[in-house]
């Protein structure tokens, strides 16, 4: 499994695109809390599906100011697509060309087969790494983690946000 | 490994001797067709292990995917009211294919429950917060899809096929001896 970058570190830059005509960069997030979501690909199965359940639970990470961002190789067309098929209220990032870089600069990029990790990271208001995972591919992680991360930033987002 | 973080409560529906030394959780939704196909397993592994075994099922409805997910969880949240779950629980299961509305109304008048009664609930969302607590509990215990089960209080991971659910029952059962 990748090393992926742990807590304490900065979370690096990027500025990928959300839509076929939007760009979204981290640095325009700065003062609340970012859940970066690695994930292999789009279109895996239903049920067991890790975008559907964190759109499930996206109420509860938004409870604590929290913005979650979807990042995988798959190009905004076919994000748009999987997000309309699915309702995901969320944004899909595009780590599409140059193929992978933001995956590769968190240590989530998978160079064999050309895809991401199925990684996590918890962002804090000021751009640091406050907690981060990196899940067997094959397995969902789902969200107890991310949520568990979110309560502990809980007293700083309180403050800088909402 | 993933462990069970809400503990069972009074307001559990579980099938079964209450102080059974196996326990099977399931974290199911009432649309998804994999836990349709779950639902006879669950039966043979009940058979299976008779009174050694209980099974609990609580709700994790993925209702952004499952539009009737919810209502189904709701109807059968308002049959356990009537001390009726488990009868609803295996009809809309038993119905899965026709899942809707009209179905469950029609299903609660089967069971001599009053059908209006059951409309009125779910407009009113009744039971809409005890599903969210069954589904945050589950969220909370690395519940990641559905189906998930629990075996006492690990989380089952890999297949569920009867064998698989009989042999990680059997090893908890070894374990406890």
């Amino acid at each position: 499994m990748a090393n992926i970058l742990e807590r304490g570190a900065t979370a690096p830059d990027f500025k990928l695109p959300v839509t076929p005509d939007q760009k979204l960069s981290l640095g325009e997030l700065k003062g609340q809390p970012v859940i970066l979501a690695f994930y292999p690909a789009d279109w895996s199965p239903v049920c067991g599906d890790q975008m559907a359940l964190y759109n499930e639970i996206l109420p509860e990470f938004h409870k604590h100011g929290a913005r979650l961002l979807g990042i995988s190789v798959d190009g905004v067309w076919c994000h748009a697509a999987f997000a309309k098929d699915r309702h995901l209220g969320f944004p899909l990032l595009a780590d599409f060309q140059p193929k992978g870089a933001v995956a590769r600069s968190y240590g989530a990029y998978r160079e064999d087969e050309g895809i991401c990790e199925r990684a996590l990271f918890v962002i804090d208001g000021k751009g640091t790494i406050s907690w981060s995972y990196c899940s067997p591919i094959a397995v969902n992680p789902g969200a107890d983690g991310i949520l568990e991360a979110l309560e502990a930033l809980a007293p700083q987002a309180e403050t800088s946000h909402r | 490994m993933a462990t069970l973080k809400v503990p069972l409560t009074p307001e559990d529906h579980v099938q079964g001797d209450p102080n059974a030394e196996l326990t099977l959780l399931e974290y199911g939704d009432y649309e998804c067709p994999h836990c349709g196909r779950a639902h006879p397993i669950v039966k043979r592994v009940q058979q299976h292990f008779g009174p050694r075994l209980r099974f609990v099922f609580r709700n994790f409805p993925l209702t952004q995917i499952h539009s009737h997910a919810q209502i189904a969880a709701e109807a059968a949240e308002f049959a356990a009211t009537h001390g009726r779950f488990w009868e609803m629980h295996d009809l809309i299961y038993e119905n899965q294919d026709r899942l809707g509305l009209p179905l469950l109304v029609a299903l609660a008048g089967q069971l001599g429950l009053d059908p209006q009664a059951l409309r009125d609930s779910l407009s009113a969302g009744e039971f809409e917060p005890r599903v969210r607590r069954d589904f945050m509990g589950g969220v909370r215990s690395g519940v990641n899809g559905t189906p998930t089960f629990f075996v006492n209080d690990e989380r089952h991971d890999g297949p569920w096929e009867l064998e698989d659910l009989v042999a990680a029952l059997e090893a908890r059962r070894a374990l406890a001896d």
